[in-house]
């Protein structure tokens, strides 16, 4: 077992070992303590599905899934994650398969340039789950912490009924 | 025979998106990559007292710290010229770190470069600069006794000052006239992936990752800034983070990725911070536009009077071309266009998604309708009144307009003609509810050099096109996929596009909404000439069915080469490549593009677009609830990535009428640099948003007739909605955004 694993270790200001649980996998990472879980998944273990838009929390591309919960992964520390479980976008296909959400933005056309999609993906399926995509209005509110600049809203609306509703072909509502 | 062009599919690198897996450009995987940041200038003017670096070369992991007196010199800097030209295409004539003088805030001073960006983030706070301050001039008010008229604006392209006619007889004659004074804040555009460079030597050799319109831009402009052989960069651009016109012109940061991964021997990242973005990659200037409009008793316009003033770079002459299309758009013998600028302490400003039209035409169409008040004319009369048969300035012909189609059936879908055209009498609760309206126009213009695509077929009938562009969201790269399997005769899943690489075919930036038209161009030369190559090689083949035919009367269906008028005659490409031993066989389409110059005619996209608000007078609130817009982009090539386009080219419109403005501090800075604080729209500002195309065919642009459609239908948004909250209040408005305080 890991020096940092002791809930009295000393972790800073230099690298240390993190052990991380990403997407069912267990990663150890030799980080500092003040790397972000962002920053950490995209430099140190080469997972860039979460992307930096912001680095501020501004903009959501940065969205993942902390003990299936979203957070904002810029303003998340890494070594904060340990012992919780991370869920990214690269997670979200089971063995290959899409998951709806996934589906439903393909063929919605739910996004243009593709950069905020991971962080409207895991916001979106979060969304369902805590069961806040009642109306539109509603998933107009949850979805707002997601900007994306080609605008495509409507269609992200669109992507969110869908699996929802389990039409267009995407399945029923994943939770 | 169904064909691809058209046809709603989905995204081909849409797998990618959704599943993560695309690598954009800060996030190629290197052995040995370190990170680069950019120590950037806190003041407008002046200069570089003592740059103070010993603590940050000093720091845990700091490999460089370069600036002024230790970068090594490069190249030249090219001259600004747009990359639609496809050349070198420096977005300002100025390159930083040359010298210790300080041009505008945020000009890079210091390039930090250490083993882990967190690192190299920390590192950069330790760099301590000491400034040697002189005034400075940031804003339109600040400079405004200062202004000039200058020859040319637009890297030398557009004249400053533009007639035709005689206005002042024109207002003279005129019934009723308008005298408005608009402005516009400067906007940016905010991509939300921030511009990247990852820079690779190997030997004298570059290889360059860079989020940009024109792989062939960053290839060009590099090569002079580093004095380097054109032959010895590659650019790759595999996924663009979405542009918007920042990524469309070269600014400084692939270069100076290149000079520091030359100085550590290491590949090196280069991503700008979201606050870099606000002075790394130019912005849409700030506007004051003066419009002067007369009409006769019938609403016929008798004279144009569009002035412009707006501060740009002291290195050059900039000014979007916000006179351009407003010009164009009505039928008026007397016309008088004037661009005045102010030498000011900012970067060059740059394109921005409709870089003139957006703004020109929210003054055009915002003094059109107030025009059309004072003569009791409905807003969509007094447009179709002055409805341009032909070209205004020039009196050429249109390639194609389907204008009044777009009027009649934007007005359909808005019903109109339903609605009380009284400002401020009907409401919806504490809403009070209005309609507007306005007109969208953009250019087609022609890239400035051949445009090419190399298509290659193997043995088992499957294909390959090649060609450099990049996709940044557009959806090119599913167009031509389907241009491609139209030009060849095969089936779509038989098709793939490379692209977004600069050893491919040379194509110029996709810039200007014409990316679709000219790359479609080279690509269906390059896949049709491939099948005339193979159909040419059955008909001379005595061992094919096809043996002897007249090649005009071969078609080509699902691979299969066969007499259009006796389908049963034929054979697959398959069948005759592997009965003479080939692997493949391939041709290279170059499409040499009508004359930039002009081809004789007008052309031109258009559009008509209809939006409701609804004004909460008690709060100032203004929600947009719905947008309707037609347009005429000629040929589409694919339905459901179009939409999307025009789509969130309309939420752009609502944006810039509403939320989008950047402010300069008082000490000459972007004061709202973050997106916190520079509003663009989220999920609840967005209305739902009706899109229809009229059919237009279109014969001059280029062989498909593709016009265009990456940015008419931002054009005209900002004025329907400004023109609807009139209609909801009876208040006009001359500012943009339109904020709560305005309409309170």
């Amino acid at each position: 077992m890991v020096a940092s694993h002791l809930p009295d270790a000393v972790q800073g200001p230099g690298p240390v070992d993190v052990v991380l649980n990403v997407n069912g996998a267990t990663y150890v990472v030799r980080i500092e303590p003040r790397v972000s879980l962002l920053d950490c998944l995209r430099d140190h273990m080469n997972l860039t599905g979460a992307k930096k838009g912001c680095n501020q929390g501004a903009c959501g591309a940065c969205t993942v899934w902390v003990d299936k919960r979203r957070v904002v992964a810029c303003l998340t520390l890494a070594i904060a994650c340990e012992g919780r479980e991370i869920t990214t976008i690269e997670g979200l296909a089971e063995n290959g398969i899409l998951h709806p959400m996934q589906k439903a933005f393909l063929s919605e056309d739910a996004f243009q340039c593709g950069y905020c999609t991971p962080g409207q993906i895991m916001s979106a399926v979060a969304l369902l789950a805590e069961g806040h995509a009642g109306s539109d209005d509603e998933i107009r509110e949850w979805m707002s912490g997601n900007i994306c600049r080609c605008a495509a809203y409507p269609n992200i609306r669109t992507a969110i009924r869908d699996v929802r509703d389990g039409v267009g072909g995407v399945g029923s509502a994943a939770r | 025979m169904t064909t691809a062009i058209g046809r709603p599919v989905d995204r081909v690198d849409g797998h990618a998106k959704v599943t993560g897996t695309g690598r954009y450009s800060a996030e190629i995987a290197l052995p040995g990559l370190v990170h680069a940041v950019l120590v950037t200038s806190r003041i407008p003017s002046g200069r570089v007292g003592h740059l103070d670096t010993y603590e940050a070369e000093h720091a845990a992991g700091v490999l460089a710290v370069l600036h002024h007196l230790n970068l090594p010199k490069g190249g030249s800097v090219p001259p600004l010229l747009p990359s639609l030209f496809g050349a070198a295409a420096s977005g300002q004539t100025f390159f930083p770190m040359q010298d210790e003088v300080i041009h505008y805030a945020g000009q890079p001073l210091a390039i930090v470069v250490a083993d882990t960006l967190d690192r190299a983030e920390h590192a950069a706070r330790l760099v301590h600069v000491t400034y040697e301050h002189t005034p400075a001039i940031t804003t339109i008010e600040q400079g405004r006794d200062r202004a000039y008229q200058p020859e040319k604006i637009f890297a030398g392209i557009i004249p400053g000052r533009i007639t035709r006619g005689d206005v002042a007889a024109g207002l003279a004659a005129a019934h009723q006239t308008v005298d408005l004074t608009y402005h516009c804040a400067a906007n940016h555009h905010n991509p939300i992936e921030c511009s990247a460079t990852t820079a690779v030597w190997e030997g004298d050799r570059l290889t360059l990752y860079d989020s940009t319109q024109g792989p062939n831009a960053t290839l060009h402009t590099v090569a002079e800034l580093l004095n380097i052989m054109p032959s010895h960069i590659r650019v790759v651009t595999d996924y663009v983070g979405g542009s918007f016109g920042c990524k469309a012109m070269i600014w400084p940061h692939p270069a100076l990725s290149a000079l520091a991964a030359r100085a550590v021997h290491r590949p090196v990242r280069l991503a700008l911070s979201r606050e870099q973005m606000f002075s790394g990659c130019g912005h849409r200037e700030e506007q004051e536009m003066r419009m002067t409009l007369g009409a006769d008793r019938t609403g016929r316009l008798t004279a144009i009077r569009h002035h412009k003033l707006s501060p740009t770079s002291h290195f050059d002459d900039w000014a979007e071309p916000s006179l351009s299309v407003a010009s164009q758009m009505y039928d008026c013998p007397n016309y008088e266009g004037v661009y005045r600028l102010i030498k000011a302490n900012t970067m060059t400003p740059t394109f921005t998604r409709c870089p003139g039209e957006a703004a020109g035409m929210f003054v055009m169409e915002s003094a059109l309708d107030e025009l059309a008040e004072r003569l009791d004319l409905d807003p969509l009369e007094i447009r179709l009144r002055n409805y341009a048969e032909t070209e205004p300035g020039s009196g050429n012909p249109w390639s194609s307009k389907g204008l009044r189609e777009c009027y009649r059936r934007g007005a359909e879908l808005a019903r109109w003609s339903e609605r009380d055209p009284r400002p401020g009498r009907t409401r919806d609760g504490q809403w009070l509810l209005g309609w507007g309206m306005a007109s969208s126009a953009y250019p087609v213009t022609p890239p400035g050099g051949p445009q090419r695509a190399r298509a290659r077929i193997f043995a088992d009938g499957s294909a390959v096109v090649q060609s450099s562009f990049a996709d940044f969201g557009t959806g090119s790269a599913t167009a031509m996929t389907q241009v491609a399997a139209d030009g060849l005769g095969l089936p779509l899943e038989r098709v793939r596009v490379q692209y977004g690489d600069s050893d491919l075919p040379n194509t110029a930036a996709a810039v200007g909404s014409a990316g679709a038209g000219m790359v479609s161009a080279a690509v269906h030369i390059a896949t049709t000439a491939l099948r005339d190559q193979l159909i040419a090689q059955a008909v001379a083949d005595e061992r094919s069915p096809l043996h002897g035919a007249d090649p005009r009367q071969v078609v080509v269906s699902e691979g299969r080469m066969q007499l259009r008028d006796r389908p049963g005659t034929g054979e697959t490409y398959a069948e005759l490549l592997q009965r003479a031993f080939m692997s493949d066989a391939e041709a290279l389409g170059t499409w040499n593009p009508p004359s930039m110059l002009g081809t004789g005619y007008g052309t031109m996209t258009f559009g008509a677009q209809f939006a409701q608000v609804a004004v909460d007078p008690e709060l100032g609130l203004c929600r947009v609830r719905q947008l309707i817009g037609v347009f005429d982009p000629g040929r589409v090539l694919n339905r459901k990535t179009a939409h999307s386009q025009l789509m969130g080219g309309m939420l752009w419109g609502m944006s810039h009428a509403l939320l989008e403005g950047t402010v300069m501090d008082p000490a000459g800075r972007w004061s709202n640099a973050s997106l916190g604080e520079y509003l663009v729209p989220v999920n609840a500002d967005a209305p739902d948003v009706v899109i229809e195309t009229v059919e237009t065919t279109d014969t001059v642009v280029n062989p498909l007739g593709v016009k265009g459609i990456g940015e008419v239908s931002m054009v005209g948004t900002a004025a329907a909605i400004a023109n609807a909250i009139w209609h909801a209040t009876g208040r006009r408005h001359h500012r943009l955004p339109i904020t709560i305080e305005d309409i309170l």
